[in-house]
């Protein structure tokens, strides 16, 4: 029996570079299609919410923005057991449940998948809300996708060419680029704020 | 030593204890009491620490797609806020909903309601009374005695199960792996529960994980998908199609079933699980009745839960809707979200700037233009606050008003004021649950009663799913299949400036969202949630929020272990909902507590 895979984008698509994760599955799923074994999911910035598509994988592929503090667009694939370790550090998800606790959560109900895999990417901005990826961050959404296919190909699940399935990917109105399209100009939004959030308002 | 306008004794000469941040809630968060030689707090601080401001991104948008970014402003409530703006954006276009269309955002919205009390209760605030190593030691046999006394029809009460949970809780500490539990002081004399019970609730926290992931199903049914649901302006995005197996997503009559299925495991779970547990663990802490705050005096309620579609008066609503104020339990008054003169929104001790100080603004006319300048007496740097002055700016919170009143929101104040205007069900619910518990009225005005008010609220919210279940397929039997009205769908049907404001009760409290809309797009967006009002900071007249008079004059046992500031912050389950979640490879980020 095949393995079954969920490729999943997590992050907060109004702030910035956070939203890298989920507009990595929105790309993907433009471009790819996958056997009914595989699910791409935009799990934005949800916790338990999360736990019934992990119950029902094998292998589990994360999209997301992570603070390694390297060179903004650097990144990383974290493999296996190290993958919860560099999960939900800052936590600020679902009361605090950082996607950290929703793997332990089903390690503890003994459903964990198997399979861990992290495409990470260094962000270059995350304190501008409303804002969309930064270019440098934008740039590396098709290397993340094409690490993902190898990584996949290797465990033996196979992408083809096409318009993959979108059904769990995000309303129209908030894909990236009507997100970016719409953004108010900076003179109708004020778009200050706390000096620990938004150190170059000072 | 102060006293404020709601009544409080103010005194910030002792010992500071600061909070950063305050773990297990939604969002960024920082808490600073003072205590006094006997470690009881007499002055309370309370802090959002981060900006939020929707209208930022809502500015020129198509109000037919606000649903879609308000809800993710949030990783809770994602539905809540879909449902406020399409509320809202109706309201202000002159749209109504089919009634098929009410009963089912009627059931999404009681269904978000128990997936997030139970949610919270047994996986953010039972450890504020529940200690799992303690658990560890518990007597399996004796644990399946106790589940057996405090709920005989609980199905899962063998000592075999225990002994099997305890063995896997074992396993899972000792792999080093203690995750969701570290980060406690589970050696502090405040847990009081004996470690059968211990063990008892923790059994039941890895049972609520395999209830809520059915719970959501609901959702996935009538929102197409979870999580993140789709929602409509006009009414819902599901077609019913009950006489074939109908297109992909359509509602037919085995997606019904499963969720007739669904509704009955919560009624269940409430009933065996939920509700016995909050008594049982009530009965250990009866001594500890902290937290009252501002429940004994001033509290407030939207309603919601309307019977009939596009009916948004206080007699159509299950859930109450009215407002206490000065602990006059004799009067219920109405609240009008449109009177410029009920809801005002003060920024004096805000991070924000109006112009001229003392103004409060309704939400219509809101304004967040940002101002962030500290206190002459504020202890360290702009970037590293050691102690904050709060007779200054010191909040990212508004401070919101009714008729110039700090107002408590949320489950007991919902109970409060349903039990005050003479709700049926709600006053036998909590005149039943005094009497098992022994205990008088007073004792809802506490830091528990919140607790027991959400425990409540769920076995209540379960019955009325039903209720609305049964009206969607009694109207679907004859004949109506309709779910959305589209008939002014297209913005040349609207009018060039409109205003609307959409109502609901979250999980967490009163929301609103006000909207303007001029040539078919958002003019100004304004959402004053349920943390707003519960976090807020002082207003210009000195009146503390409700989180700040929560935490006054209670006893800590260990001030540099702060488990009693957690047990009532985490009662009122906040959400300072910004929910940007960034990783980093350098370990967690642990609470830091500062005793000064």
């Amino acid at each position: 029996m095949s393995q079954r895979a969920l490729i999943l984008g997590i992050g907060n698509v109004l702030w910035a570079d956070e939203g890298f994760g989920v507009r990595c599955v929105e790309t993907l799923a433009e471009n790819w299609a996958f056997d009914a074994n595989v699910q791409i999911l935009d799990g934005g910035t949800q916790g338990l919410y999360l736990l019934p598509f992990l119950e029902e994988a094998d292998i589990l592929l994360v999209f997301d923005a992570i603070d390694y503090g390297l060179p903004a667009g650097t990144m990383k694939v974290i493999e296996g057991d190290d993958v919860p370790a560099f999960m939900g550090a800052k936590k600020m998800s679902l009361h605090q449940t950082g996607f950290q606790d929703v793997i332990a959560t089903a390690q503890l109900m003994g459903y964990c998948p198997q399979t861990l895999i992290l495409i990470g990417c260094q962000p270059e901005e995350l304190e501008d809300y409303g804002g969309g990826l930064r270019d440098i961050v934008a740039a590396r959404i098709e290397p993340a996708i094409a690490i993902a296919l190898r990584k996949l190909r290797e465990l033996g699940i196979h992408a083809r060419p096409g318009q993959g399935d979108a059904r769990l990917l995000a309303d129209a109105s908030i894909l990236r680029s009507a997100y970016e399209r719409g953004r108010p100009s900076e003179d109708a939004a004020c778009r200050t704020g706390d000096d620990r959030f938004f150190p170059a308002a000072d | 030593m102060t006293i404020t306008p709601n009544g409080f004794d103010l005194d910030n000469t002792g010992q500071r204890i600061v909070v950063d941040p305050v773990t297990r809630i939604e969002g960024h968060m920082r808490c600073e009491v003072n205590v006094d030689d006997e470690g009881i707090i007499r002055n309370a601080v309370s802090t959002g620490t981060m900006w939020r401001g929707l209208e930022v991104i809502l500015k020129g948008r198509d109000p037919r797609d606000a649903w879609a970014f308000t809800e993710r402003i949030c990783g809770v409530c994602t539905g809540t806020h879909a449902l406020t703006s399409v509320r809202a954006v109706e309201d202000a276009l002159g749209i109504t909903i089919p009634e098929n269309a009410n009963s089912i955002r009627n059931m999404m919205q009681l269904n978000l309601q128990i997936h997030d009390h139970i949610v919270h209760f047994y996986h953010l605030h039972a450890l504020d009374w529940v200690n799992p190593i303690n658990a560890l030691r518990a007597d399996p046999k004796a644990t399946s005695e106790l589940q057996q006394a405090v709920s005989p029809s609980h199905p899962l009460s063998s000592p075999g199960y225990f002994r099997d949970v305890q063995n896997r809780l074992k396993q899972f500490v000792e792999s080093g792996q203690l995750g969701l539990f570290k980060n406690g002081y589970w050696d502090n004399p405040a847990y009081l529960l004996p470690p059968e019970a211990d063990l008892m609730a923790t059994t039941h926290y890895l049972e609520a994980l395999d209830l809520q992931k059915e719970i959501v199903k609901i959702h996935t049914i009538f929102g197409g998908k979870n999580p993140h649901p789709n929602w409509l302006v006009g009414g819902v995005p599901c077609p019913i199609n009950v006489h074939s197996t109908g297109a992909v997503g359509a509602i037919n009559m085995e997606r019904l079933n499963l969720v007739s299925s669904i509704i009955d495991k919560c009624i269940d779970f409430n009933k065996n699980v939920y509700l016995p547990d909050v008594v049982a663990i009530g009965g250990f802490y009866k001594n500890w009745l902290y937290g009252g705050g501002l429940s004994s005096q001033c509290v407030m309620a939207y309603g919601d839960i309307p019977e009939n579609a596009n009916d948004y008066s206080a007699a159509n609503m299950h859930l109450p809707r009215g407002a206490i104020t000065n602990g006059d339990l004799t009067t219920v008054h109405d609240v009008d979200v449109r009177d410029p003169e009920q809801i005002q929104e003060f920024v004096d001790h805000s991070w924000y700037e109006y112009g001229e100080p003392g103004k409060g603004l309704h939400p219509w006319d809101g304004v967040t233009e940002a101002n962030f300048e500290l206190g002459a007496n504020t202890k360290g740097t702009r970037t590293n606050i050691e102690e904050i002055d709060e007779a200054a700016k010191y909040s990212w919170i508004k401070a919101p008003r009714w008729r110039g009143n700090p107002m408590e929101v949320g489950p007991l104040a919902r109970y409060i004021v349903g039990y005050a205007s003479g709700h049926e069900d709600i006053t036998e619910q909590v005149n039943g649950l005094l009497t098992t518990m022994d205990l008088p009225v007073d004792a809802l005005f506490s830091t528990l009663g919140r607790t027991a008010a959400r425990a409540l609220e769920s076995e209540y919210c379960g019955r009325l799913q039903k209720q609305f279940f049964d009206k969607l397929v009694t109207n679907i039997k004859n004949g109506d299949e309709s779910t959305a009205n589209i008939a002014k769908w297209d913005p040349s049907t609207w009018p060039a400036e409109a205003k609307g404001v959409g109502m609901s009760e979250a999980p967490r409290g009163a929301l609103g969202h006000w909207v303007r809309i001029k040539d078919g797009r958002i003019e100004n967006y304004q959402c004053v949630v349920p943390t707003t009002w519960n976090g807020s900071p002082r207003d210009s007249q000195g009146n503390i929020g409700a989180f700040e008079a929560a935490l006054m004059n209670t006893k800590m046992e260990r001030p540099e272990e702060p488990v009693e500031i957690l047990r009532t912050l985490h009662s009122f389950d906040p959400c300072l909902a910004c929910s940007t979640h960034v990783m980093s490879p350098d370990g967690d980020e642990l609470t830091t507590v500062k005793v000064r």
